[in-house]
């Protein structure tokens, strides 16, 4: 195959300006779900470290089954099986909601995992203050621990949030017309794979400043040791 | 009768980062057995100085000779060169994965090729001179930080190097660990190690040094013996300097 | 209450499908294992590499490790699925999902051991230089074992994330569990071979999971 045969085939600036609308609109939906999904994620995660955080043995207990079952399921089996199921239990469910029910139960459980080691690794002496001075245990908790555990574990969680953004193009599987689909639908129509090409960069120049801004803070962690 | 040939022979020793400057021209010398004290206030260089003789900072010009071999020559393999100039670092910086006895035995056995045995024997009579002989087990986590910088001496001992180079050994240790270490480091003295230590325990430099050398702003200001330093200094800054660390003793 | 059951577990459908599922299991488990073999093994020399500090070689890593951070691994695998073949590298549904994951791991892995070997003190390399030890040696006997041990905890969960996208290998027809779930779904009109699929991964991926908290702890530097 020829040089220009590859150019032609991947890197086909034509074709690719015919898709870049198709992909647009792709990268809108992707932009739409990322917008629900990751404070959803992000909620839940919260929830989930506060409720670790009283130390109730049975909710602990409930809490690791919930959260190893979403951390062990693929998040494209608990999206097929969450797009599938219900309409055999006689439920209409629109993809849109789907996917952002199962991305949202998935992100959750790694959020939730983030803020428990971020909560726990905030020392007693900081609790042992607050209460001293009076505040109450969910106060304490929103103003003295949540704050600086979050500092902690910003890295993680700049790092879960692109790992949820990458998740969307799963959505695609279920046919939401999400950038991925977008790219799919344009290659198949073309025979060509441009707009695959032209999805990667979508993804790249989106996500990679997120990327370097994490390496950064990864670095950064490191050197203040 | 001190050998006349230098052990350590530092001549018109430069070192800039960039446009600071921070050594200025130092020439040194050092002759077997000798323990010399350098003394300054932070920032004189003198750490620079002492991490320049096995170039772990690149001079940025000068010559520096251990026992005859330049180490600056490019064709000095400075591995080699190494295994004679032994270091003790403020921090130790033992290797926390290892034991004691692990710790220094690795260059017998990696840059001396020793054997095993050969290689634990060594290391073990090293650890017994530093008085650590049943912690040859022990891992860095488990020692105090007075043993652990002794690890560190001994694992610059078991290479028998023609001299060591201590930079702030016990700065970093609780004061009542300090004695241990300087303990050690005078029976070193007494068996006729080259010494050039880098440190602020003057009652030390006073009893054990041969000469001291007072730095400062990357240039050496006057040297001599003990007495001389810290009796009568000729330089006022040197007398300045003195006096106002005497005072914090 | 019993139709929910008849339809999600229905035991006859799922016995009429565990074999195929347990053959899905078999492909998801070798997959997995694959990938987390080259890319962990991948990961570790770009990083050696890393540290040889030539900067062209250093950019043509960086860059590999953004990209391969930033795109979806779906992605990723669909290019690598229709585009190899088409530039001559013959390359089935399985080898792209390889392929494509074992990038994406390397390039985690890399920058995990990147940060575990930029982790380790300056003073460690001090101390093993002065005493007259080689770059390589002090690399191979000081400096990476500790390295290693600090990159374990956050390796594990990266390559614990990394092995389930085997799961994205449906959409190219990888038969793995999924695919086979999926088959079976489509056959019998039931979702209780979906069901037996998300079982499957359960029961393969919660002993990992738990095994990668162990050794998460355990790894937690005993400094």
């Amino acid at each position: 195959m020829s040089a220009a045969d590859i150019i032609n085939l991947f890197l086909n600036v034509s074709i690719m300006e015919k898709a870049f609308g198709l992909l647009l609109d792709g990268f809108l939906m992707t932009l739409l779900l990322c917008v629900l999904v990751v404070p959803v994620g992000v909620a839940g995660g919260v929830g989930i470290a506060v409720l670790w955080a009283l130390k109730s043995r049975g909710l602990n207990r409930a809490l690791m089954v919930w959260v190893d079952v979403f951390r062990a399921l693929p998040p494209l089996v608990l999206l097929v099986f969450v797009y599938n199921g219900p309409p055999f239990a006689g439920y209409q469910i629109s993809e849109f909601t789907a996917v952002v029910v199962a991305l949202g139960l998935n992100s959750m459980s790694y959020y939730g995992e983030i803020f428990r080691a971020g909560v726990e690794s905030i020392g007693r002496g900081s609790w042992e203050a607050a209460r001293s001075t009076g505040l109450g245990w969910g106060q304490t908790m929103a103003w003295v621990i949540l704050p600086q555990a979050v500092r902690n574990v910003l890295p993680d969680l700049v790092s879960n949030t692109l790992e949820v953004v990458k998740l969307t193009s799963l959505a695609s599987v279920v046919a939401l017309h999400e950038l991925m689909y977008a790219a799919r639908s344009a290659q198949q129509l073309t025979f060509n794979y441009s707009p695959l090409i032209l999805a990667v960069l979508m993804y790249f120049i989106v996500l990679w400043p997120l990327v370097r801004l994490l390496s950064r803070l990864e670095h950064k962690k490191i050197a203040a040791r | 009768m001190l050998d006349p040939r230098p052990i350590l022979d530092i001549r018109a020793l430069y070192k800039a980062y960039g446009a600071l400057e921070v050594l200025k021209g130092i020439d040194l010398k050092l002759r077997a057995r000798e323990l010399v004290f350098v003394i300054g206030p932070s920032g004189s260089g003198k750490s620079t100085l002492l991490r320049c003789c096995n170039r772990l900072e690149e001079p940025s010009s000068g010559s520096i000779a251990i026992d005859g071999v330049d180490v600056m020559d490019p064709a000095t393999d400075i591995n080699k060169i190494r295994r004679s100039i032994g270091m003790v670092f403020q921090s130790f910086n033992l290797y926390p994965h290892m034991t004691a006895l692990g710790n220094v035995t690795l260059a017998l056995r990696l840059v001396l090729k020793k054997s095993r045995r050969e290689a634990e024997e060594i290391g073990s009579a090293a650890l017994a001179r530093v008085g650590l002989a049943d912690k040859t087990k022990a891992y860095p986590n488990e020692l105090s930080g007075g043993q652990q910088q002794r690890v560190a001496i001994a694992r610059a001992l078991a290479l028998e190097p023609k001299i060591v180079l201590f930079d702030e050994p016990t700065s970093a240790l609780d004061p009542e660990l300090v004695g241990g270490v300087l303990k050690v480091m005078r029976e070193l003295r007494e068996g006729g190690m080259t010494m050039l230590v880098v440190s602020h325990e003057l009652q030390f430099a006073r009893a054990a040094a041969d000469r001291v050398v007072f730095m400062e702003n990357g240039v050496i200001v006057e040297q001599g013996a003990p007495a001389q330093i810290f009796g009568a200094p000729v330089q006022s800054r040197t007398r300045e300097f003195v006096a106002r660390i005497s005072g914090h003793e | 209450m019993e139709q929910f059951l008849s339809s999600f577990f229905n035991l006859e459908i799922m016995g009429r499908y565990l074999p195929k599922i347990l053959s899905g299991m078999w492909v998801t488990a070798y997959l997995a294992l694959a990938v987390v073999l080259t890319g962990l093994v991948t990961g570790l020399l770009l990083a050696l590499v890393r540290t040889l500090h030539v900067r062209p070689l250093n950019w043509l890593i960086v860059f590999f490790v953004d990209v391969m951070r930033s795109v979806p691994p779906l992605v990723l695998i669909v290019l690598f699925f229709y585009g190899l073949p088409a530039l001559g590298v013959p390359l089935d549904g399985l080898g792209s999902t390889w392929l494509a994951l074992s990038f994406v791991l390397a390039a985690f892995a890399e920058e995990i051991y990147w940060a575990g070997i930029l982790s380790v003190s300056k003073g460690q390399w001090e101390a093993a230089r002065s005493t007259g030890l080689g770059y390589v040696q002090a690399l191979l006997y000081v400096i990476l074992p500790q390295a290693i041990r600090l990159a374990i905890p956050p390796l594990t969960n990266r390559t614990i994330a990394i092995t389930k996208n085997t799961a994205l290998g449906q959409v190219v027809a990888v038969q793995e569990i999924l695919y086979q779930a999926y088959s079976g779904l489509s056959f019998s009109y039931n979702p209780s071979p979906l069901t037996l699929g998300a079982l499957a991964y359960l029961v393969l991926f919660i002993p990992v999971v738990i095994l990668g908290r162990w050794i998460e702890t355990r790894f937690a530097w005993k400094r």
